[in-house]
C-alpha cells in the first residue's frame, strides 16, 4: 500500500458485517491520510456505503477494528463518530423535510441559551454565515427545507458536515442528484476541504467523478475490497476493469476480493 | 417525494396578502378561526340568540378543557408518526384511581376534606398517567411494537383495569377542593383574579413580542414593521380581554350567590347580587397546559426532536438523536396529560366511573387532526389542536342546545371530521 510517511487520519481494518447471512462487507481494510481524497468504487450493492455506514456509526460491525490518528475508536452510534470529527453527507442527505436550513444544521448539535432553551438566532446567524461561503444565493433560511431545489437541499446537508470542524468527510454520491453547474460546485468545494488538510472518502459509482477528485481509488465487489490505487498508478480501465471483474492491475495494491 | 422549488418563488404566505404576510399570521389558523365564527354565528342565529350568550361560552369552554388538555399531547404523538389509541381509557383508570383515593385511602391517615388531599391526587394522577404512558412508550420505542397495536391493547386494559379498581362501582362524591378542577362554582375564580391573570397575559404578550423582536434587530435579521407587531399585541391583548371580559358576564346562579353573600357576611339585597364567576380553573390549566406544550414543541431540544424523528425517522438517528427515548418521552408526556384531564373530567362529574373518557381517544385525535396535525408526522401544532377541540365541543354543543338527536350528533362530527382534513389537504397542495 503507498504512503507518505504520515499517521493514517483514519484505518478501517478488516471490517466485516453480515446482514441475516449475508456479507455486506467481508474483511475490508482501507485508510486515510489528512488532505487526502480517497475514492471508494463499486456497483450498486457492492458494500460502498454499507462501509461507510460503519464508519459514520450508523452501523456497527461483527468483526474488525477502526482507528482513529492511530489510536483504536470505539464508534457504535452516530454521536461517537462526530466527536472523533468525522462527519457524512448521506445520499438521501438525511434532512428533516420540516424542519428549516438552520434546524437541520445544527440538529442533535442544537445552540441552547441560558436558560436551556434553542438559541434560534445565534443557530440562523451561524447558518447564514456558513451558507455565504457554500451557496452566497441561499436565501430561504425561515422555510422548511422540504421546499428547497435539490442544489439548496445538498448545500444545506454539507452545510451540516463541515460546520463542525469535520477533520474526516464522508461523501456518499454527493453529485448523483445534482446538475453539472452544481456539480462542479461540490468539486470545488472537495478541492477546498482538501487544502484545509480535511480527508475525504468520495463514494460513487461515476469513475469519470471520482478520478478527477481523488488521489487513491479503492474498489469494492461482493463485498470484498479488489484493490487499493494512486490514480496516477492506474488508468481508469484498469479501474474499470476492477469495478466490473474483479481483476486487480499490475499498478494497484490486491486485496482480498481479487480474483 | 416535492417538486423542487425555484428559489424566485414567493414564500408560501405571500399568496394570502401582503397584509397578512406582514404579520405573518399562519392563514390556516385564520381559516380555522373562520370556520369556528361560522359555526359560532351558525349556531346563534338557529338557537336564537343562545349560542353566544356568556353563560354558554363559559360552559363550552369547560366543556372543552379536558379534551383539549390531552389533544396538545396527541400533535406531538401524531407528530412522530404514531398513535396514541389509548387516551380515553387511561383517563378513565386514573380517574378511578384517584377517586379511590380521595374518598377511601386519603381519608384514613388525613380524615376528610383534608387541604392535602386535592394537591395528592393531582399529583398522583399525573404520576399514574405518567408512568402507563413511559411503559407504553417504552413498548413502543424499545420493543418496536407498533404504536397502533400498543395502544389498542392498551385501550382494551387500561379500561379493564378501570373496572377492576372497584369492580365497577362508581365512586362519588369528591373531595370539594378537588371539585375545583371541574370549574363549577367551587372552579370558577372570580372577578378580579380574572382580571389580574388577563392583565398579567397582555403584559406578557407585549415583553415577549418586544424580546423576539430586540433580538432578531440585535442579530440584523429582517423583523416585521413595527405597526405588524403592534396589531398583533393589540389583537392578542383583545382576545385575552374580551374572553376574560365574558367570563365575567356570566353572573353565579341566585342561590349559590346568596350563599356565598351569607358566608361573606354581605346582605342579600333585594334585587339579587350580581356576582361573576370568572374564568374557570379548568380552563386556565388548558390554557397554561396549551403555553407550556408549545414552549416544550417550539423551543426546546426535545420538541424539536420530535419534529425531526416525524420529518424523517432516519435522518433524526443519523444526526445523532435518542429516537428511542425521545419517543418513550413522548408516550410518557401524553400520559401525564391524560392524568390531568382525568382530575378534572373526574371533578366535574363530583365522581369516578369506569366509563369515564369513553370515545375521549376519538375526540383527542379528531381534534388534533382537525387543528392541522398530518398523520403522515412532521406536522401540528398545539394551539391549532386546542382550536381544534373548541371546533369539536362547539359541534356538539350547539347540536345539544339545538336538541339534535344524539346519534345525528355522531353523524354531524363525523361528517365534519371528514371533511375538514379533505380540505385541509387541498389548502396544503395549493401551497406546495
Amino acid at each position: 500500500m503507498p504512503t507518505n510517511g504520515t499517521t493514517p487520519l483514519v484505518e478501517m481494518r478488516n471490517i466485516s458485517i453480515a446482514f441475516g447471512g449475508i456479507k455486506a462487507v467481508d474483511g475490508v481494510s482501507v485508510d486515510l491520510r489528512p488532505g487526502e481524497v480517497v475514492g471508494l468504487l463499486g456497483h450498486n450493492g457492492a458494500g460502498k456505503s454499507t462501509l461507510i455506514k460503519i464508519l459514520s456509526g450508523a452501523y456497527k460491525p461483527d468483526a474488525g477494528e477502526i482507528y482513529v490518528n492511530g489510536e483504536h475508536a470505539d464508534i457504535s452510534t452516530p454521536r461517537d463518530a462526530k466527536r472523533y470529527g468525522i462527519e457524512t453527507i448521506y445520499q438521501t442527505l438525511a434532512l428533516a423535510d420540516n424542519i428549516d436550513a438552520a434546524g437541520n444544521i445544527f440538529l442533535g448539535r442544537e445552540v441552547l441559551t441560558p436558560y436551556g432553551t434553542l438559541d434560534d438566532a445565534t443557530m440562523e446567524a451561524e447558518t447564514r454565515k456558513v451558507m455565504a461561503r457554500l451557496n452566497p444565493h441561499f436565501r430561504r433560511f425561515k422555510e422548511p427545507v422540504k421546499a428547497l431545489s435539490g442544489g439548496q437541499r445538498q448545500s444545506v446537508a454539507i452545510a451540516r458536515a463541515i460546520y463542525f470542524n469535520a477533520r474526516v468527510l464522508i461523501m456518499d454520491e454527493p453529485t448523483a442528484a445534482l446538475g453539472p453547474a452544481e456539480t462542479q460546485q461540490v468539486a470545488d468545494l472537495v478541492l477546498q476541504l482538501k487544502k484545509e488538510g480535511i480527508g475525504i472518502f468520495l463514494i460513487s459509482h461515476d469513475i469519470h467523478d471520482v478520478f478527477g477528485l481523488a488521489d487513491r481509488v479503492s474498489v469494492m465487489k461482493n463485498g470484498k475490497l479488489v484493490g487499493s490505487a494512486n490514480v496516477q498508478d492506474v488508468t481508469q480501465d484498469e479501474v474499470l476493469g476492477m469495478i466490473i471483474l474483479g481483476k486487480c492491475p499490475a499498478g494497484a495494491t490486491p486485496g482480498p476480493g481479487a480474483s | 417525494m416535492t417538486a423542487p422549488v425555484a428559489s424566485t418563488a414567493p414564500p408560501p404566505s405571500a399568496a394570502s396578502g401582503s397584509f397578512l404576510s406582514k404579520l405573518e399570521i399562519d392563514a390556516r389558523m385564520l381559516g380555522m378561526l373562520a370556520a369556528l365564527a361560522v359555526i359560532w354565528i351558525g349556531f346563534d342565529l338557529l338557537s336564537g340568540g343562545v349560542f353566544l350568550t356568556p353563560r354558554n361560552l363559559w360552559n363550552l369552554s369547560v366543556q372543552t378543557a379536558s379534551v383539549a388538555i390531552m389533544a396538545t399531547g396527541m400533535v406531538l404523538v401524531i407528530v412522530t408518526r404514531n398513535i396514541d389509541l389509548s387516551v380515553g381509557a387511561i383517563l378513565g383508570v386514573v380517574g378511578m384511581i384517584i377517586g379511590v383515593a380521595q374518598v377511601q385511602w386519603l381519608p384514613a391517615y388525613l380524615g376528610l376534606e383534608h387541604p392535602l388531599t386535592a394537591p395528592l391526587v393531582v399529583v398522583l394522577a399525573m404520576a399514574v398517567g405518567g408512568s402507563i404512558g413511559l411503559f407504553q412508550g417504552w413498548l413502543i420505542a424499545y420493543l418496536s411494537i407498533p404504536s397502533f397495536i400498543v395502544t389498542l391493547g392498551g385501550l382494551l386494559v387500561w379500561r379493564g383495569a378501570a373496572w377492576w379498581v372497584t369492580t365497577g362501582q362508581t365512586v362519588a362524591p369528591m373531595d370539594t377542593r378537588f371539585k375545583a378542577f371541574g370549574g363549577g362554582v367551587e372552579g370558577a375564580l372570580g372577578a378580579t383574579t380574572t382580571w389580574v391573570i388577563a392583565a398579567v397575559a397582555c403584559g406578557l404578550i407585549i415583553i415577549a413580542l418586544g424580546f423576539s423582536r430586540r433580538r432578531r434587530l440585535r442579530f440584523g435579521f429582517p423583523v416585521r414593521p413595527g405597526w405588524a407587531d403592534a396589531v398583533i399585541a393589540a389583537l392578542a391583548c383583545g382576545i385575552v380581554l374580551t374572553a376574560a371580559a365574558l367570563a365575567n358576564a356570566y353572573p353565579l346562579p341566585a342561590g349559590t350567590a346568596r350563599r356565598w353573600a351569607e358566608a361573606n357576611g354581605i346582605a342579600w339585597p333585594e334585587g339579587g347580587l350580581f356576582i361573576p364567576h370568572g374564568v374557570a380553573l379548568p380552563v386556565l390549566i388548558a390554557i397554561v397546559v396549551g403555553l407550556v406544550m408549545t414552549f416544550i414543541a417550539t423551543r426546546r431540544r426535545f420538541g424539536r426532536y420530535v419534529f425531526a424523528i416525524g420529518g424523517n425517522p432516519e435522518a433524526a438517528e443519523l444526526s445523532g438523536i435518542n429516537t428511542r427515548w425521545t419517543l418513550m418521552k413522548v408516550f410518557g408526556l401524553m400520559g401525564l396529560l391524560c392524568g390531568i384531564s382525568a382530575c378534572i373530567s373526574t371533578a366535574r362529574l363530583n365522581a369516578a366511573t369506569n366509563a369515564a373518557g369513553t370515545l375521549d381517544e376519538l375526540y383527542v385525535i379528531a381534534s388534533a387532526v382537525i387543528g392541522g396535525t398530518s398523520l403522515a408526522g412532521g406536522v401540528g401544532t398545539i394551539a391549532g389542536a386546542m382550536l381544534g377541540a373548541l371546533v369539536m365541543q362547539s359541534l356538539q354543543s350547539g347540536m345539544v342546545l339545538l336538541g339534535v338527536d344524539t346519534p345525528l350528533q355522531n353523524i354531524v362530527v363525523g361528517a365534519v371530521l371528514v371533511l375538514a382534513v379533505w380540505v385541509d389537504s387541498l389548502y396544503r397542495r395549493r401551497i406546495k
